[in-house]
């Protein structure tokens, strides 16, 4: 099931619909760096509320898309996820390296604001 | 093993394995699992899933009730007749991984659950069993 991807001012807000099969995930990837390029993206999120499990290939995939937005200039956050999937997460030995998260839609909402900030200041 | 309630999953595509970790929070859940460990379990099943999916064919995961004088708990076999595995020990270390995963399918797995066990024969297959008592 593809994963709907809004626009929202200069960000774009994808919210996981369901449990994600591999090529799900990667098509997802493809299509959130094809619409960054078209729409000038500066900030993605990714709301991962719905996933009752993050496992490695998963974990991995979601820092790949973080990776690859950044290089095409976008930054990603990832929000929503679970206490008991992180807690799995841990006990698993994954991690997300590298990758900004937050607690939810707004806070990860405000990163991204206090991010584009810094750097009109610099 | 006398497995309760066996629930059966052929694992032969991605789509089984969404559907193999959902068989296996129900179970959990119904046994009065917590939360936590559902999902502990649910992402055990989906690490060794994924496995089966990735390195053989015809994998098939048998899951259900286990008990031990009074303790019960909930037990996943996963059978596959995939090439096996050489070295067991060295894929259960971490990092170890001959595909696109992180390289912490098997022994990721094993820190999940209580009891963790593969029997492997190459050229015939792999048999994972994995525990987790209430």
């Amino acid at each position: 099931m593809p994963v709907p991807i809004m626009k929202q001012g200069e960000y774009l807000i994808a919210s996981i619909q369901s449990a994600l099969t591999d090529v799900d995930l990667l098509t997802f990837q493809s299509s959130l760096s094809e619409m960054v390029g078209r729409h000038h993206t500066r900030g993605v999120i990714i709301d991962v509320t719905i996933l009752d499990v993050i496992d490695s290939f998963a974990a991995r995939t979601l820092r790949a898309i973080a990776y690859t937005l950044k290089l095409r200039g976008a930054d990603t956050v990832i929000v929503g996820i679970q206490p008991e999937v992180a807690f799995s997460m841990v006990q698993l030995g994954l991690s997300l390296e590298g990758v900004k998260t937050a607690l939810d839609l707004d806070d990860g909402l405000e990163l991204l604001n206090k991010r584009g900030n810094d750097e009109h200041r610099e | 093993m006398n497995i309760e309630n066996e629930v059966r999953v052929s694992v032969c595509n991605e789509m089984d394995v969404v559907i193999a970790r959902q068989r296996g929070r129900e179970i959990a859940a119904q046994l009065g699992f917590s939360r936590t460990n559902t999902v502990i379990i649910a992402t055990a099943i989906s690490e060794i899933a994924r496995n089966q999916v990735e390195y053989a064919q015809n994998g098939e995961m048998r899951m259900g009730v286990v008990r031990n004088g009074p303790r019960c708990g909930i037990v996943i076999i996963a059978t596959d007749q995939g090439p096996g595995i050489p070295d067991v020990e060295k894929a259960m270390r971490d990092g170890f991984s001959t595909s696109k995963g992180l390289g912490l399918g098997l022994g990721g797995a094993k820190r999940l659950m209580d009891e963790f066990t593969v029997e492997s024969k190459v050229g015939r297959g792999t048999k994972v069993t994995m525990k987790k008592w209430l």
